[in-house]
């Protein structure tokens, strides 16, 4: 990651006047303090981007500093278990799990200074710092799938939702009847970083070849964790039967941890139902930006055929390197993809390998969905966008209405 | 090579012949968050039910937003009503209703939300069976609306040329603002372009010019092209 982008390096990507709208956003905001609080400094989404988001606003005078709670196994062992069931897994919690949950808050809440503008608290680990609420504006923000949520762990969460200013949602479908005001804000992508920088050719050939891969026959590829709810076992599917009728290959990138049996279980099965097919590459690609970024930009088609999805990410890095894109149509994926303008959305094995089909038998509509889906990227799901909503939700706080004269 | 606009703006009014403003043009920006208001709809009877109760700006968000968020699309799907009965529902001719609804001609949201529900409303007469139609999970419309925030830039013009040099490198949302909100905001059919344009130098065929372009049929980038190519040919007469 390039950790030392300045605001003004993004201006050959998104142009001058967005910039100078994000400045004279943060000129509003200038004496403003902000918190923000998550669990985690290093590792995950909400790590990601904070640490890209909070040096940028600094950078345009907005008083930003980032905490990160203090937690044991047991409370880290407990909030997994949350976001499990709020995804929809099934377990057993218990008012154990919420005691120890409560009590590494207390601690918390003992230990946190607070005493800023604005508190912007990320995911429901450190959600019960809202009690130390006084005058000041708190902001909640959910980074994850609750569109289902497990209404025990929900109910619990909800008593500390309710008390705060306002709450953010990655995608439409995980918002809630709350009375308090819902912003939609998706995450981003860094067109800076080491995974979403333009490459040179030679770059991506030298990947290519790195593992074996040639450039002869087009080529297919899912870059995610071995995880049932990623299908890797149904993106094989989908391309065998595509290549029934064209000649082609699929790479089925990512990594799984060592210690994540079920990771290791997913990985088997799918190289059981590869069976040792030559058009059929298997990597398992340690944490490596760089390669991830060669690997999108080697193919001809990127897929995400998953089954539930946060946001998608993954989505909007292959968009953004101009890459049609079959993906399946959950989480936020649609609001990444409109069906046939930017991309293709699929709900089964069968319209994933039929819209592979299209895409591979049609290069100008290939083009197009590409080419659409990058400027669909451009002025969406980049940083600035990203950072340009969290200064319109920072100014939210001090209105009512819906039509602000500032 | 410089274009004529940026030769003429480096010379005084005497020397150029351009006429100066009384009121300089002051570039606006509207910038919106996105907020969630917890409804949705997965056939058309709910669709028509939260049409009739949800707060303008949230009729402004799915007519309007859609052509900020997707302006580069080609072919241009003209709104979220019209791709969702379209793409989602999979009602096609009644996509196609909403998609032909003149949204140009409508200077309140209020018509235009009467207008939207009166072509659902047709539809679903008609064609009874559609309301039994439902979509699957998770592909139901969302209701949503604008958290919108006008705030002004640090560019003014002052003749056409100046004029034309700034909307060269404005965002998008600037234009959008003087272009389409106007007729919202004024309630007339005009924009703010053809406004100060008509008041300031009383060039009233240009205004008027400006004040024709269907802004709901181009992209905003097309939009952006077709007015600096109307303003300097009107400058290259001079």
């Amino acid at each position: 990651m390039n950790a030392t982008a300045k605001l003004d390096e993004y201006i050959p990507v998104v142009g001058q006047a967005i910039i100078d709208d994000l400045k004279l956003l943060a000129e509003r905001l200038a004496q403003k303090h902000v918190l923000h609080v998550n669990s985690t400094a290093v590792g995950g989404g909400v790590a990601e981007i904070l640490s890209r988001m909070v040096p940028l606003l600094g950078e345009m005078g907005i008083n930003t500093k980032w905490e990160v709670i203090k937690g044991g196994d047991q409370f880290y062992q407990v909030t997994k278990k949350f976001h499990n069931v709020l995804h929809g897994r099934p377990d057993e919690v218990t008012p154990a799990d919420f005691e120890i949950f409560m009590e590494t808050s207390r601690k918390n809440i003992a230990e946190m200074n607070t005493d800023y503008d604005i508190v912007f608290i990320h995911d429901p680990q450190p959600i019960a710092l809202i009690q130390k609420k006084g005058q000041n504006k708190w902001i909640w923000r959910c980074h994850i799938d609750v569109s289902k949520p497990h209404p025990i762990v929900w109910a619990f969460l909800k008593e500390f939702i309710v008390r705060y200013d306002a709450s953010v949602f990655s995608a439409p479908s995980f918002s809630q009847q709350l009375p308090i005001r819902q912003a939609l804000i998706s995450p981003s992508i860094d067109p800076l970083s080491e995974k979403n920088r333009e490459l040179s050719p030679e770059d991506v050939d030298r990947v290519l070849a790195k593992y074996q891969i040639s450039r002869d026959k087009p080529i297919i590829t899912q870059i995610s964790r071995f995880d049932r709810l990623k299908d890797p076992v149904g993106v094989i599917e989908a391309f065998l039967m595509v290549r029934k009728y064209i000649d082609c290959q699929l790479i089925l990138a990512g990594g799984t941890a060592t210690d994540d049996p079920e990771g290791l279980q997913v990985l088997a099965e799918v190289k059981e139902k590869a069976a040792d097919n030559p058009d059929i590459h298997i990597l398992l690609l340690p944490q490596n930006d760089f390669e991830v970024n060669a690997l999108q930009r080697g193919s001809d088609v990127i897929m995400q055929k998953s089954l539930k999805e946060g946001f998608g990410l993954t989505v909007s890095e292959a968009l953004w390197k101009v890459k049609p894109v079959v993906a399946g149509n959950v989480g936020g994926i649609p609001l990444q993809i409109k069906h046939k303008y930017s991309g293709m959305l699929c709900n089964s094995v069968e319209g994933a390998a039929f819209a592979l089909k299209q895409i591979l038998n049609s290069p100008a509509f290939a083009k197009r969905l590409g080419e659409n889906g990058r400027e669909h990227i451009r002025n969406n799901f980049l940083l600035t966008r990203h950072l340009r909503d969290y200064m319109l939700l920072f100014l939210s706080l001090d209105y009512a209405e819906d039509l602000v004269y500032l | 090579m410089a274009s004529d606009a940026s030769l003429l703006n480096k010379t005084d009014e005497k020397e150029s012949g351009l006429k100066k403003a009384k009121l300089p043009f002051h570039f606006y920006t509207r910038l919106h968050l996105t907020v969630l208001t917890g409804l949705k709809a997965a056939n058309l009877t709910e669709l028509l039910e939260h049409l009739k109760e949800v707060p303008g700006s949230s009729i402004y968000h799915h007519t309007h937003r859609f052509l900020q968020q997707h302006q580069y699309l080609n072919p241009e799907p003209p709104n979220d009503f019209a791709y969702w009965t379209t793409e989602v529902l999979g009602e096609k001719k009644l996509g196609e209703g909403i998609s032909s609804i003149d949204v140009v001609q409508f200077s309140t949201i209020r018509d235009l939300r009467n207008r939207l529900i009166e072509v659902i409303s047709n539809y679903v007469q008609q064609n009874p069976l559609s309301q039994k139609k439902f979509v699957n999970d998770g592909e139901e419309f969302y209701f949503m609306k604008s958290l919108s925030f006008i705030l002004p830039t640090h560019d003014f013009a002052t003749d056409l040329a100046e004029f034309i040099e700034i909307l060269k490198k404005i965002t998008v949302d600037s234009i959008y603002f003087h272009v389409f909100e106007a007729r919202l905001r004024l309630e007339k059919k005009t924009n703010d372009f053809s406004a100060w344009i008509e008041q300031e130098f009383g060039e009233t065929d240009l205004a008027r010019k400006l004040s024709n372009l269907d802004p709901y049929t181009h992209t905003l980038e097309d939009l952006r092209r077709i007015i600096i190519s109307i303003v300097e040919k009107r400058l290259r007469r001079k």
